[in-house]
């Protein structure tokens, strides 16, 4: 489409918006009627459009730039202005429309302007992307982080935020002294940095079983291996218990056998430390086995003609390539550990860590909110020192193995010492994996889990009983009408987040703008904070005009985008590392806007980045709970929280038997995305 | 251009989408603290005989007060239903809840008054619990160990290890346990008791309910629990049994306050009188929870412990639900308990 008819088309639509639809979420009346009664500062947003439309037919130029640059900034900063200053209602679909209408016009501008290598599209994308990062992301952070810098009265007191964080519950290291513990920052670090790397080998091992090891393994491996992503949190920590804890099995038969009296030895560092290699490794599996599918066998049949040995081709072709891969699953590992929350109150013990240090700033018998924030502030701190690491890690070395030519390499079998060591190490743990997950059906299945091991659908029936009434089938079950919600607004969420993931990662490796460092941190903002302080924050943010928000299935949908956003982010940055930029450029080069190229060429290659950012942002929405904690209301109750109200009862076999139906349907819908998604196809022989 | 921000443009569209706004006068926005079956029963019933809609979302009383502070500025919630009654005074303190002055008040017990009259009028109780110690009886058969009668019975070497209690920074529960020993036994020794009592904890849970539930499940002996979760417990066949202690002891006021601001506000006052009836306070004992209920008109479920027997210390709820107290004193146990060798 020309730029043109584009911005032409914008500016009407803006207007058609203004003139038909109603702007505020709870008051009929369009922008123009509102306009008319006594909304004067609506007209700014009509003046900038028309201005635009005007400007649509100008020629091309820096002329044209400027005037739709400035009628959208003024436009914007107008009704956004007046927007946080007086509004008293929500803005509605007229006024979402309009703003877009002038972002969209901004974004045209500024490419007018000779910016992003005069790329309509291209700088249409990163003003929206940049926008919705900073309204859903940066916005709702700032504000409950700048709780840091204010004191209990509510005066602003750097000092504050020093007096809290400088304590030696935060930096104690009296556990190197032999004390009892060591501050909760070490400890978060000490784990994340456990966990990180012990999720980023397995994952690597088990992509590596996966890709290349036998093939008759690698279905089972990738549904083995997914299955913790699609577990609700608690579950796999509850199972743990069952096995390890003071009274669960191996503690009984230690008793029974050797007379060992049964110890709460599991609580601590390692049930934590093992509970997350369960949650995690699923997802540095992911990433690393998209990156090795991409490795070009050719490169190591090239070193092999060279005469190198099958692991010296590993260790000096195979594994440097997979680098990128590595280094963002170290990335995701690590912030995931000091985000989570569900492991550590669980197995946690006397283990404290930040994340579960600023739950109970916030919800505990002290209230102190101010703590909270400040605590939020030192965990984002270290998101930001690991994501400044890893970037120094990968540098500006050339990964590219996906290139115009067909590979038409064969892929090396493993060496045979990694070959062992994947088996040694990732069997055993696929088999454990099944055990955990055994235990935690059965729960679902029997009267009362630890005591009466009666077989029972009873609790399956509490949960999702169906009956035939007078006027047909009756949903009678509890949870019905928290599935169905579940499944609609985690269904809206993952192509959303997906999308928007993916073209964040394409801005980020394809073009080059100032300020792109802190556009790819922002987009890792969402994930790095605990869930308990994004779902404060956005209660924060969208409580209030001009975004309110709170109370509709709309604010959960975007907590659940933009905290699996990363996902999306890495998964795409790192297929992109791999994919020749030659590519793109032959596919310009023959005249076709980036719009095409991206659908016909990038597209097609991103498929495994793609899969992995659908299917982790459905599971993850249907399975988080401490971000939507305060964001679920009556009419939309979610999945986790009515799990969360079972477990909080005792009730835990109503909870995993809703567990095991949400893991079945999981499954059905992870399956249904890679089908409808399908595997890229990149010109290699298979044998 | 508008192809790969189309998924972004339907994200704004789906912005405006008007969100069922059904204001037909007739609905309720209800925070409910007590345990989900009995927020399910007062729900259906409340909108059953006044055909007023109830939205009612469960939490806890920790998330409750922060989801009200959070929504400060332009409240969503009316009524805030039950939970231990310091966070309702905190709410108070921090002018978060509405002064009401209910005719039902004088038909309520002393402690139910004294809980209103401490809050200005923020705040009423519309139950209470006393708190005690639960204790597995077969591990308690299994290891020969006495039954705990007393706070000083927590301290013999018997029980090492065997005992467990919620953090005080984490959990009303164990405040108020800290409380107790403060009034009990004056600041200095409680904390001397606490100290000792340290050595005998095999772990500070985060959640009040926590220690009970793992003397349920055989992961801890004795807990230092309210008593009335002790019956919910053992309902589900696990061998839980509860005792008071003999030198006195304190008690929760589970409370109910109206949010200031209320967007609902006849609606909520309907609801905070009809609460306080004999006939909304008896589905506590329905669900299987027995505390007992503030009006004293109010017929009392046989599993209810009876207040008459156990002796109850004189327990400050202004004095010791303040947040300058609370904060100073939960301090003092993490820097002067919590951080001791075992």
């Amino acid at each position: 489409m020309k730029p043109a008819r584009v911005v032409a088309g914008w500016s009407l639509a803006g207007l058609a918006a203004f003139a038909l639809l109603p702007w505020y979420l709870t008051e009929a009346g369009s922008g123009l009627g509102q306009a008319l009664a006594g909304k004067p500062w609506l007209w700014a947003g009509a003046l900038a459009l028309a201005v635009a439309l005007v400007a649509a037919r100008l020629a091309a130029g820096r002329l044209q730039g400027w005037l739709l640059a400035a009628a959208a900034l003024a436009g914007l900063g107008a009704l956004l202005g007046a927007g946080f200053a007086v509004e008293r209602t929500g803005i509605g679909a007229g006024g979402a429309l309009v703003l877009l209408a002038l972002l969209m016009l901004l974004g045209a501008g500024i490419a007018r302007l000779g910016f992003f290598r005069g790329d309509v599209f291209v700088a249409g994308a990163v003003v929206l992307c940049g926008a919705l990062l900073a309204l859903f992301v940066a916005l709702p952070v700032g504000k409950a982080l700048a709780g840091a810098f204010v004191d209990d009265a509510g005066a602003f007191a750097p000092a504050a935020l020093v007096e809290r964080l400088a304590s030696e519950r935060v930096w104690g290291l009296g556990c190197l002294a032999g004390s009892v513990r060591c501050g909760v920052a070490w400890n978060t670090v000490f784990l994340a940095l456990l966990t990180a790397t012990g999720t980023t080998v397995l994952g690597t091992l088990l992509a590596l079983m996966a890709e290349r090891g036998s093939r008759r393994l690698a279905r089972p491996l990738n549904i083995l291996a997914l299955l913790p992503i699609i577990t609700p949190p608690f579950v796999v920590g509850l199972g743990l218990i069952l096995l390890f804890g003071r009274a669960g099995l191996v503690n009984q038969f230690l008793e029974w056998a050797f007379g060992i009296p049964p110890t709460r030895w599991f609580y601590g560092l390692f049930g934590i430390w093992l509970a997350q290699m369960f949650a995690f490794t699923p997802i540095a599996f992911m990433i690393v086995r998209g990156v090795v599918q991409g490795v070009g066998p050719s490169l190591e049949e090239a070193a092999q003609t060279l005469g190198a040995s099958r692991w010296q081709t590993f260790r000096t072709v195979t594994l440097p390539l997979i680098k990128p891969g590595l280094a963002n699953a170290f990335l995701v590992g690590f912030i995931e550990s000091i985000a989570d929350f569900g492991n550590p109150i669980v197995v946690g013990g006397q283990y404290n860590v930040l994340s579960t240090d600023i739950f109970f700033a916030i919800v505990g018998a002290q209230f102190d909110q101010g703590r909270a924030a400040s605590l939020a502030l030192l965990l984002t701190g270290f998101a930001l020192v690991v994501f400044f690491l890893q970037q120094r890690v990968l540098g500006r070395a050339q990964y590219t193995t996906v290139s115009g030519k067909g590979d038409a390499g064969l892929a090396l079998p493993l060496p045979d010492g990694v070959r062992r060591a994947c088996q040694g190490i990732a069997l055993p743990w696929l088999a454990f994996t099944v055990v955990v997950y055994v235990f935690a059906f059965i729960g679902g299945f029997v009267q009362t889990w630890g005591r009466d091991y009666t077989p029972t659908l009873a609790h399956l029936r509490t949960a999702f009983d169906l009956q035939w009434g007078e006027h047909g089938l009756v949903w009678a079950g509890t949870a019905w009408n928290s599935l169905f919600t579940t499944l609609k607004l985690a269904a809206i969420a993952a192509p959303l987040c997906a999308a928007l993931g993916l073209t964040i990662s394409w801005l980020l490796a394809r073009t080059q703008f100032a300020g792109q460092r802190v556009f790819e941190f922002a987009a890792l903002l969402a994930f790095a904070i605990p869930g308990t302080v994004l779902g404060v924050s956005y209660v924060l943010a969208f409580n209030v005009p001009p975004f309110e928000l709170t109370g509709t299935g709309l604010v959960i949908v975007l907590c659940f985008v933009f905290r699996n956003l990363p996902v999306g982010v890495r998964a795409g940055s790192a297929t992109f590392k791999q994919l020749d930029r030659h590519l793109d450029e032959a596919s310009t080069m023959l005249r076709a806007p980036t719009s095409t190229t991206l659908r016909r060429v990038v597209l097609p290659l991103l498929k495994p980045a793609l899969v992995a950012a659908l299917v982790y942002s459905f599971v993850r929405s249907m399975t988080t709970v401490s971000a939507v904690i305060f964001l679920v209301n009556a009419e939309n109750e979610l999945a986790t929280t009515y799990i969360i109200g079972r477990v909080g009862n005792g009730d835990y076999g109503v909870a995993l038997a809703y567990c095991t139906v949400l893991i079945v349907l999981m499954s059905a819908a992870t399956a249904a995305i890679q089908f409808l998604v399908g595997e890229r196809k990149l010109g290699r022989r298979s044998t | 251009m508008p192809r790969s921000p189309l998924p972004a443009a339907c994200l704004l569209a789906l912005a405006a989408l008007p969100a069922a706004h059904a204001q037909d006068g007739g609905q309720l926005n209800v925070l409910c603290s007590v345990q989900a079956e009995w927020c399910n029963m007062i729900q259906t019933v409340f909108t059953r005989t006044t055909g007023i809609k109830v939205n009612m979302s469960l939490k806890g009383s920790g998330e409750a007060l922060a989801q009200i502070i959070a929504e400060r500025a332009n409240p969503k919630t009316d009524v805030w239903f039950g939970g231990t009654g310091d966070p309702h005074l905190q709410a108070a303190e921090q002018d978060l809840t509405l002064e009401y002055r209910s005719a039902t008040l004088p038909q309520l017990h002393a402690w139910a008054q004294q809980q209103a009259a401490q809050s200005r009028h923020r705040t009423v109780g519309i139950y209470s619990g006393p708190l005690g110690f639960g204790y597995n009886t077969e591990l308690v058969a299994k290891k020969k160990m006495p039954v705990p009668k007393t706070w000083a019975d927590l301290l013999q070497p018997v029980y090492k290890g065997e005992i467990q209690v919620a953090n005080p920074a984490s959990s009303g529960t164990a405040y108020t346990m800290v409380a107790t020993l403060v009034q009990l036994m004056g600041e200095d020794k409680a904390f001397d008791y606490m100290k000792k009592l340290h050595a005998n904890i095999s772990q500070y849970t985060r959640s009040g309910t926590g220690p009970i539930k793992a003397v349920a499940r055989g992961e801890a002996t004795v807990s230092i629990s309210f008593v009335h979760d002790g019956p919910g417990e053992a309902m589900q066949g696990f061998p839980v049994a509860t005792v008071t202690p003999a030198e006195g002891t304190g008690a929760e006021i589970g409370s109910m306050s109206i949010v200031k601001g209320a967007r609902n506000l006849e609606n909520a006052k309907k609801f905070y009188e009809w609460a306080l009836t004999p006939q909304a306070q008896q589905f506590g004992a329905a669900a299987r929870q027995f505390q007992l209920p503030s009006n004293k008109a109010t017929p009392v479920d046989a599993r209810v412990p009876d207040f008459k027997k156990i002796r109850f210390i004189d327990y400050d709820y202004a004095k010791y639900g303040a947040s300058a107290e609370r904060r100073r004193l939960i301090a003092k146990w993490e820097k002067e308990v919590n951080s001791l060798p075992r």
